[in-house]
């Protein structure tokens, strides 16, 4: 992997006892041969904070260098020894704090200094103290952070160290994810403060204003995400990142970012929930109170993709519920009622499930024979910390294996892993946990149903990728083969059942389900084609669905029917809705040169050598796929027009409106199709390093036939 | 650090004597109102002793707050005992001294302008002998968390008891309020009762009645079935302060028909206190021997007894809340499904009193969330609103600001985050989960499957204020602005809370840690460490 010399900007000095890779960068050793080009150079002096009492020093970070040294973090770490805790576990307070106001991150220009200083307020029963300043800055010749993480006594990170910055960017880019997160709320609290009186398309337009900024924000993401980063570059593959402690006592922290896995589910996000807006146009009833609950339901999505603290994962999975629990109940069909009470109770079913693993994690992480690699934990501004909630930190510095005791004559690991993905398979939602889907899709109003299908499913896929898969990769090994059945039972399920339908909004959502079984038996091979493939699904139904459940949407609002047998002859007065139409029917098919292929052919492709009796089951999916959407397309738009809808159909094809929001989405279709690399780009780095990550779990014998399979 | 002496001790009861005042004074205003002000006209009853209630509550907070900092922890440290060791000055109990004052204090804003509480026909005349009781029922809370005797333990319980018989049935011409307090008395009685023969064993073993005495009494040690005999009918009186089934009977009844506010107030004060006795008994009186070697069963009892009580109590509490019609019946049976989850955070006392610190936590988010809820039945009360769950059909275009706040308590009493609510039940599963055991775990799940159940009834309401139209002819409604403005200052921190609560968190820590020592034993006891 080519490493951009800029990029490689990342890296981290600190004193003793962290120090020997300081050691090493000590002023004077810089190499002759970068005396050519212009290079910063770190220095820290004194090189040792040894104190033999309470008292204070100054510590001089000094640009020795003949660049511009960026430092990114200047953080004060704790010595880190045992007795630094109490009998019960709790640490106690850091006993070095920055005697004044602590030095912020700046540019040092060549020869310039920097000063702090550091005061050493230890326990009376504590009478000595080695500290230790780490920072984190582009001095290229300092080593780079997961491999420095051996000999310090404390767990260095690299977090908001500002990976994607590259020359010439200041340090804004974290804000970003904030900002993407963040804004929908702002704008639903604007919408909150506009009086009733100020007219319905105020409301609108704020909510199309909020959406657009959105997703200009990710187009940003898409064009400055680095597509070369990943485990290797350190900030265990995530950009973007910003990082603080939010809750102390429980070690909980403000963590943002994204990766390979996330950042093509937070541009479908935008890109869906602009959509959405527009499909949203046509709600007349209490349209402020609509918009705020779209706008929060946004932020709730956008956060659960760029969470990487597990606690504040679980606040926006949540959060999405309350917005989506109105926006069906008030705004939906006649029985909307009974179908968002049974979305609700269903998920919050699951996400408690959620709430106990995510604790049950929580306490087994950081324990001695848990911890791999490091000797401790800590927060990201050096205080140690028993336990974490950080996913990144869950992942790569735990090994939830190795301490695992048997309850009820299961592993605990093994158990917290099926809590976790009941938790998702709901969401996702796999079959038997599915019944809330259609019912849900039925009554929602189609802007929410674009938004049901073109992101929360998606949520479910994800959070398994990002838990189950990354922070309990054994216990996936040992529930893959049920994953796998699973997905090919959602597939051919969800395709008979989709058979059946006479209501075509009932009949796209049972799509839905067989849509997403591609994902599930995709992700269960653990071949990085299999999970790259479940992710450009993800991806692509999120599309393409979004299409289908506008173009439900669009007959609906004329004639105020969905059944498939009541059309017929419609391509004869709507030529327009016709082409869109049988244009998204074939992506969802599978149609080569459309983007929905791609993925499936990755799935398959992924999970054939692994399981080959499931994925040829599989593929016998594509035909009855074919088949309702080939059926239920011959249905509506061939054949003799039904002279019923003469007055609804003829002469009202497709307006601006709905051309705009379906055209976009049709191009995107169009363009994957042909050429996936824009989307499977940004996620090979991440999913290859997911998949490697996983695949270092395999128990041994297994561990063969997966890699025969790659 | 001995006990202190009884004279200077009174330093440190000066909280407690304001009330006492505060009480006398409005006694005495009571009896000679007529000849101060009435007579002048203007000036209503209920307005006079309400203010001079709140007044009375905000002294005793400050008076609180300058004894603790007018008072060096070198010369007395927190952690004390006064009054020879009947009660304990600490931090714990100074946490739920602000807690009680606080609670009171709401009531107290929330029984100004209710019908309910105070009669306004005839000239609000009740309304000295209301304020009277609800101050004197906030010294007795004082004294039940203080309490490290038995006997002040007991005596808090009755004066809380008593007072909140009368509170239930205040409203005389009321038959279903008298009805409640009828049985308010009985079931109060039964379980004083039971109580009390469980205290004289205890008095009959360790032949003495401070907590510490029994801690320490080989005699107790020695004599396991005698004292789980002794423990299980104590936890009788507790578990009818705190509503845990099987002594829950009263609860619906009394909270139908006791007037509103002292629902309310009955729903927060009480239960708070019976857990702070709870946390103190377990912590203060129960001798860890007995239960490290397990003298009777392999590992120690109370995690059991107390586990099946708190699986009895949510399940119970919540699927009776499912049919219930009545608003104020289906807060009853929410509030008894919360004392079951509050009794999890004790089974899960464990060596850092993680356990005993969540229970804390949840107590100050349900003051907020559960006042809430019963401050907008009186609101809408007061507009002539009924207390059924269908008179609230549409009220979300009726009166959007309250249907949108009583959301919010709804939500948070169901444990959603954003909200207060979600911290409190994350505290309380994360300290079951601290130690993994299959009962802890079992309890954990079995806890949430019962929050899950709880949407049901919480959402129910929002359905019906949300997705229901209202009735032929329902205008707007409008609240009184006081009524208005405490729903706002109690709405904020229930969402405030669930964002960030690192500070109530600290003080919960602080109150557990720096305060009662006992309570720290009551960890390791519990935990049979």
């Amino acid at each position: 992997m080519t490493r951009k010399v800029l990029l490689a900007a990342l890296c981290v000095a600190s004193l003793a006892p962290v120090g020997s890779a300081f050691a090493e960068a000590a002023p004077g050793t810089a190499p002759a041969a970068s005396e050519a080009r212009k290079v910063p150079r770190l220095s820290i002096s004194p090189s040792k904070l040894s104190f033999d009492g309470p008292g204070s020093q100054t510590v001089t970070i000094k640009n020795t260098g003949t660049a511009t040294l960026k430092v990114f973090e200047i953080r004060l770490l704790n010595e880190g020894r045992p007795d630094t805790k109490q009998k019960d576990g709790t640490p106690t307070n850091l006993p070095f704090k920055w005697d004044g106001s602590a030095p912020m991150a700046q540019d040092l220009e060549p020869g310039k200094t920097l000063t702090a200083k550091v005061k050493f307020d230890p326990a009376p029963s504590q009478k000595q103290g080695v500290g230790a300043v780490q920072v984190i800055c582009n001095d290229a010749n300092l080593r780079a952070m997961p491999e420095s993480t051996n000999d310090a006594t404390h767990e260095s990170s690299a977090y908001g160290a500002g990976i994607p910055l590259r020359a010439g960017e200041g340090g804004m880019q974290g804000w970003l994810l904030v900002l993407m997160v963040f804004l929908p709320m702002a704008g639903a609290l604007l919408i909150v403060l506009i009086p009733s009186k100020a007219g319905k398309n105020v409301f609108r337009f704020v909510a199309l204003g909020t959406a657009a900024v959105t997703m200009g924000l990710a187009v940003y993401l898409f064009m400055h995400f680095d597509r070369t980063v990943g485990v290797a570059n350190g900030n265990y593959g995530l950009q973007f990142v910003k990082q603080f402690v939010w809750i102390r006592a429980f070690n909980v922290e403000f963590f943002m970012g994204v990766d390979g896995l996330s950042v093509t589910m937070v541009i479908l996000t935008a890109l869906v929930s602009l959509i959405a807006v527009g499909a949203s146009w046509n709600i007349d009833k209490q349209v402020k109170g609509y918009f705020v609950m779209f706008l929060l339901l946004e932020t709730g999505m956008m956060g659960t993709f760029v969470a990487m603290d597990y606690f504040m994962f679980y606040i926006f999975w949540e959060l999405m519920l309350l917005p989506m629990y109105f926006l069906i109940g008030i705004w939906g069909g006649p029985r909307k009622e009974y179908a968002t009470i049974k979305f609700f109770l269903y998920t919050l079913a699951g996400s408690v499930l959620l709430l106990l693993a995510i604790i049950a994690l929580y306490y087994t992480s950081g324990k001695p024979g848990v911890l791999r690699g490091v000797p401790s934990l800590a927060l990201s501004d050096g205080t140690p910390a028993a336990h974490t909630f950080n996913i990144m930190k869950l992942t790569y510095l735990n090994n939830f294996e190795a301490a695992s005791s048997i309850l009820w004559g299961i592993k605990f690991s093994h158990l917290i892993w099926i809590g976790i993905f009941i938790g998702f398979a709901i969401k996702v939602p796999m079959f038997p946990f599915h019944t809330w889907l259609p019912d849900a899709h039925v009554e929602a109003p189609t802007a929410i149903s674009v938004i049901l299908a073109g992101v929360l499913l998606k949520m479910g896929t994800y959070g398994m990728f990002r838990m189950n898969f990354a922070i309990l990769p054994e216990a996936t090994h040992w529930a893959r083969t049920a994953l796998a059945v699973f997905g090919v039972i959602n597939i051919l399920y969800g395709a008979f059942c989709a058979m059946a339908q006479t209501d075509l909004k009932k009949l796209v959502a049972y799509s839905s389900i067989s849509h997403m079984g591609y994902c599930l038996l995709g992700m269960a091979a653990l071949t990085e084609q299999g999970m790259v493939g479940s992710l450009m699904q993800m991806f692509n139904h999120g599309t393409i669905t979004s299409m289908l459940f506008i173009l439900v949407g669009v007959i609906y609002d004329r004639t105020h029917t969905r059944g498939v047998n009541e059309f017929g002859g419609v391509a004869s007065v709507m030529p327009r809705y016709a082409a869109l139409f049988g244009f998204a029917f074939m992506a969802s098919l599978g149609l080569p040169g459309l983007s929905g292929f791609i993925a499936e052919f990755l799935v398959f492709v992924g999970a054939f050598n692994v399981y080959k009796l499931l994925t040829i089951l599989a593929v016998t999916g594509v035909i009855f796929t074919a088949a309702y959407h080939l059926w239920a397309l011959q249905r509506i738009h061939l054949g003799k027009f039904n002279p019923k809808w003469e007055h609804e159909l003829k002469n009202n094809d497709l307006n601006f409106r709905e051309m705009a929001m379906l055209v976009p989405l049709a191009v995107i279709v169009l363009i994957l199709g042909f050429y996936p690399m824009p989307a499977l780009d940004m996620m090979t780095t991440g999913m290859k390093d997911l998949a490697a990550f996983v695949e270092s779990a395999a128990p041994a014998a297994k561990g063969a036939a997966v890699i025969a399979g790659m | 650090m001995g006990p202190l002496s009884n004279v200077e001790s009174l330093k440190f009861y000066a909280p407690e004597m304001v009330l006492s005042a505060g009480i006398l004074l409005i006694l005495i205003v009571d009896l000679i109102g007529d000849r101060m002000y009435k007579r002048k006209g203007g000036v209503s009853n209920r307005k006079v002793h309400g203010t001079l209630a709140l007044v009375t509550l905000v002294v005793a907070g400050a008076v609180l707050w300058w004894v603790n900092h007018s008072t060096p922890e070198s010369e007395v440290p927190r952690g004390v005992a006064i009054f020879g060791g009947l009660l304990a000055r600490d931090a714990f109990g100074d946490f739920f001294k602000y807690f009680f004052l606080g609670v009171t204090f709401v009531v107290g804003l929330m029984s100004m302008r209710s019908r309910d509480a105070i009669d306004h026909t005839d000239g609000d005349r009740d309304a000295g002998e209301y304020f009277a009781l609800t101050l004197t029922t906030t010294l007795g809370l004082f004294m039940m968390a203080t309490a490290t005797d038995m006997l002040t333990a007991f005596l808090g319980l009755e004066l809380v008891s008593i007072m909140g018989y009368v509170l239930a049935g205040f409203k005389r011409r009321d038959r279903k309020s008298s009805e409640a307090a009828l049985k308010y008395v009985i079931y109060g009685g039964v379980a004083s009762g039971a109580m009390l023969f469980g205290l004289s064993l205890l008095y009959g073993l360790a032949g003495t009645t401070s907590l510490a005495g029994i801690k320490a009494s080989a005699a107790v040690a020695a004599s396991p079935t005698t004292l789980i005999t002794a423990v299980t009918l104590v936890l009788a009186g507790f578990g009818y302060k705190i509503a845990s089934v099987p002594f829950h009977m009263w609860c619906p009844d009394v909270y139908e028909g006791a007037p509103t506010p002292v629902t309310a107030f009955l729903s927060v004060g009480p239960k708070a206190a019976g857990f702070a006795m709870l946390i103190r008994f377990f912590g203060g009186a129960l001798p860890e021997t007995l239960l490290a070697k397990g003298a009777l069963l392999d590992s120690s009892p109370w995690p059991l007894i107390l586990g099946a009580s708190a699986a009895i109590t949510m399940t119970v509490g919540n699927l009776s809340a499912l049919g219930q019609q009545n608003i104020k019946r289906m807060f009853a049976y929410s509030s008894i499904a919360h004392a079951g989850y509050l009794l999890l955070g004790l089974v899960a006392l464990s060596g850092g009193g993680s356990g005993s610190r969540s229970i804390l936590f949840y107590l100050v988010t349900y003051l907020f969330m559960n006042l809430g809820a019963f401050l907008v039945v009186i609101a809408l009360a007061e507009s002539g609103l009924g207390e059924n769950v269908d008179d609230y059909k549409g009220l979300g275009t009726r009166n959007p600001f309250i249907a949108v706040v009583l959301c919010i308590f709804l939500f948070s009493l169901t444990g959603l985050p954003p909200f207060a609510g979600f911290a409190g039940k994350f505290l309380v599963f994360s300290a079951l989960l601290e130690h993994p055991t299959s009962m802890n775990v079992f309890l954990a799940i079995l806890g949430v499957v019962n929050s899950a159940i709880s949407l049901y009834y919480y959402a129910r309401l929002a359905k019906v204020m949300f997705f229901d139209k209202a009735a032929e002819g329902a205008g707007p409604i409008k609240v009184y602005g006081v009524h208005a403005a405490t729903l706002t200052v109690l709405a904020v921190p229930t969402i405030f809370l669930g964002v960030y609560w690192a500070p109530l968190l600290d003080a919960a820590d602080q109150a557990i840690r720096a305060g009662a020592p006992a309570v720290i034993g009551a960890a390791r006891a519990v935990a049979g460490l």
